[in-house]
């Protein structure tokens, strides 16, 4: 996995509650079997004024102009600013892929759904959790000031504003270690390998008609 | 011992171990696979040079994207129209072939959408942990198992070590109690439950559901319960096993048999909250007082019994939420205060993971016998959730019915639920479905779903508009 230690960027607001993953990435461009390619269709129902098609060129489709990913003051933009209950819905892993490769690398809002959250982790992107407040008065900052940037530093676990002024976030210490170092999940439940097996030994015992193909 | 819930008991027989860094290795008996979360997590593994720990741990079948015309699934995959989905459900098979993982493949009788195929198999069974690429695992928990979605990611994860890195979650009791008013279902208590506790309302929780109400739905009802635990936020819903859960599993395929029968029903009771344990969280709820729910905007805690009227922008003091009405409002072509009765359909959709199960088709079936379908209503479809529940239905006569009054009587497969095959809305659509997201988009560009229980669909086909179905 890609490390997450560092990151400083624009901030695009988008001021709804309950983003779905839906939105982030319509299931027409789930039919692919890669990771990557999603980005020029990360929330396509709302970016542009036609229907997404799968394997469409996007460059030459109508652009929802009113959209706020659309407007020039947020190009560049890597961190998204959003309302609470951020990526509900499917546990498509689709949604940070596309997230990530249109290139958010930080998400913010009050809450996010579980599975969402977790997926980002997953992919090197950081989900963070700041207060009702906090986040109210970002959007208030990021629709004043043209160009708002954040600095997001996960080792000491701190949203810095341009004013300076530094915000607190919590993570999982786990995560967090994972995303500073990069680590592949896999190879470091495999190091357990010996528990596992013992583990299931004992299960077979317990219950072998889950294991026993003759029922 | 400390008293435990039916979740502490789940969670303490499949830890495998707590680690330092606060996270656990939780042991995955089974995961359910489909097309379109798994082939990343299958190039994964050939890429890191892995092979799955245990292939005969995970049952996969294609579901999202078959399609359910007669005709496209005349000649198996070859037979798909849409080459992208083509590709997406042979590279399933492929990789299950590759890694001798058990598939029922889309000309398999038993194919169907994963959550109705593992429990119609006994594959699901209490005590378990299930997991699969999908959030609506949740389904699975009506048996007393331990169930969720989880991303791609994780779905490699576990073809790999046949065990999840995870957390504990906290404590929920729904309590359900009284009895239903007849025309009020399984589908109408959960869309009361998140419209009462939010989108939101369950996250962080493992939800137990219980009470009188629970106690006397049938597996199938549970399950519709269970399965939308995760749109009021919830990853896992679950119901104690009883004795109408250990009736429904006796004699399905994968179930133990009779070597085993005695010793697992004997393990399968433990799995009910002790008397004296504690939850984080207790909601109650009257289930006399449910009536009948359609939503009417764009999430699924949008939501009003059917005699209602859509809600009033002006009337939300707390803003985001006032703009998020008003942005559903838009979408969905309606108007504040109008009465839910009064919107016109187009299409109605019977099926998805949620409804399409035997007893739906039944009850649908019930309402529309001998009717004919509202000609303002441009298609009505039935999907049956599996091959077998559409053998079944087929056994009783119900595709007669149905077509009779001017349904399309489809092959099995998720379908209109998320509209990723040739089965969707037009822009502007009215739809009731039977499925369990009414998110933007999801079932057609600009479509506009409204979820309802299978009677409500089913009055609403023949009416062109809902209707009290609690009256009729
Ligand atoms: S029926 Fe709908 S919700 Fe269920 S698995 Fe299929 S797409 Fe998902």
């Amino acid at each position: 996995m890609r490390r997450f230690v560092q990151h400083t960027g624009v901030v695009v607001p988008l001021d709804r509650a309950n983003v779905d993953t839906d939105m982030i990435i319509p299931k027409q461009f789930l039919k692919s079997i890669s990771r990557s390619g999603f980005g020029p269709n990360l929330f396509d129902e709302y970016r542009y004024l036609d229907e997404g098609v799968a394997g469409k060129d996007c460059s030459q489709r109508p652009l929802n102009r009113g959209f706020v990913l659309n407007h020039s003051r947020y190009s560049g933009c890597s961190i998204l600013l959003a309302r609470e209950n951020f990526g509900c819905g499917s546990s498509r892993e689709h949604a940070p892929w596309a997230l990530d490769d249109f290139g958010i690398k930080v998400v913010i809002a009050p809450s996010f759904a579980e599975i969402f959250y977790n997926n980002c982790l997953k992919n090197g992107l950081l989900p963070i959790v700041l207060k009702d407040a906090q986040v109210e008065k970002l959007f208030l900052q990021v629709n004043e000031e043209e160009g708002y940037r954040l600095d997001i530093d996960l080792q000491s676990q701190q949203v810095i504003t341009p004013g300076g002024e530094r915000l607190e976030f919590e993570i999982d210490s786990f995560r967090k270690h994972c995303l500073l170092q990069g680590l592949d999940d896999i190879a470091q439940t495999l190091q357990y390998t010996e528990e596992i097996r013992a583990f299931e030994v004992s299960r077979m015992e317990k219950v072998p008609w889950l294991f026993n193909k003759k029922r | 011992m400390a008293a435990e819930t039916l979740y502490d008991k789940l969670w303490d027989s499949h830890l495998i171990c707590q680690r330092e860094d606060g996270s656990a290795l939780l042991y995955i008996d089974l995961q359910l696979l489909h097309e379109v979360t798994s082939p990343q997590a299958f190039e994964g593994l050939r890429l890191a040079g892995r092979s799955p720990w245990r292939p005969e741990g995970n049952l996969a079948t294609p579901d999202h994207n078959v399609p359910t015309t007669a005709k496209e699934r005349m000649s198996g995959v070859e037979g798909v129209a849409d080459p992208v989905s083509k590709i997406q459900i042979q590279t399933l098979d492929d990789n299950c072939s590759q890694f001798a993982i058990p598939e029922f493949t889309m000309s398999d009788p038993r194919q169907g959408i994963v959550h109705v195929v593992g429990p119609e198999q006994g594959a699901t069974l209490p005590g378990m942990t299930v997991v699969c690429g999908d959030s609506h695992t949740s389904t699975h928990g009506a048996f007393g198992t331990l169930a969720h979605g989880i991303g791609t990611s994780e779905v490699e994860h576990v073809l790999a070590t046949q065990c999840l890195i995870t957390g504990k979650m906290k404590n929920m009791l729904i309590q359900i109690d009284g009895k239903l008013r007849p025309g009020v279902t399984a589908k109408d208590v959960i869309l009361e439950i998140i419209g009462r506790i939010g989108t939101a309302g369950g996250t962080g929780y493992a939800i137990e559901f219980g009470g009188e109400v629970i106690r006397n739905l049938s597996m199938e009802g549970r399950m519709t319960v269970c399965n939308m635990s995760i749109e009021a936020g919830a990853l896992a819903g679950m119901v104690a096993v009883d004795q109408t859960t250990i009736d429904y599993v006796r004699g399905r395929p994968f179930a133990p048999g009779e070597a085993y029968w005695g010793q697992a029903v004997e393990s399968w009771k433990q799995f009910v909250s002790d008397d004296a344990a504690v939850f984080d969280q207790l909601i109650a709820v009257d289930g006399s007082r449910i009536k009948p729910q359609v939503t009417w905007g764009t999430s699924p805690e949008m939501v009003q019994p059917v005699d209602g009227r859509v809600p009033d922008p002006e009337d939300e003091v707390d803003a985001t939420r006032r703009k998020s009405i008003e942005h559903a409002l838009n979408y969905m072509g309606l108007s504040a205060n109008q009465r839910l009765t009064d919107i016109q359909l187009d299409q109605v959709f019977i099926g998805s993971c949620t409804n399409g199960r035997i007893e739906d088709l039944r009850q649908a079936a019930s309402l529309v016998k001998g009717k004919k379908v509202s000609s303002l209503v441009k298609q009505a479809l039935v999907v049956p959730g599996s091959g077998p529940v559409k053998a079944q239905a087929e056994r009783e006569g119900l595709h007669r019915i149905f077509r009779e009054a001017g349904f399309q009587w489809r092959e099995p497969g998720c379908s209109m639920c998320l509209a990723m095959n040739a089965d969707k809305l037009g822009p502007g659509e009215h739809c009731a479905s039977t499925s369990n997201r009414n998110f933007e988009g999801r079932q057609g560009f600009h479509g506009r779903t409204h979820l309802v229980s299978p009677l409500m669909a089913a009055a609403a086909a023949i009416e062109g508009h809902f209707i009290d179905v609690s009256t009729v």
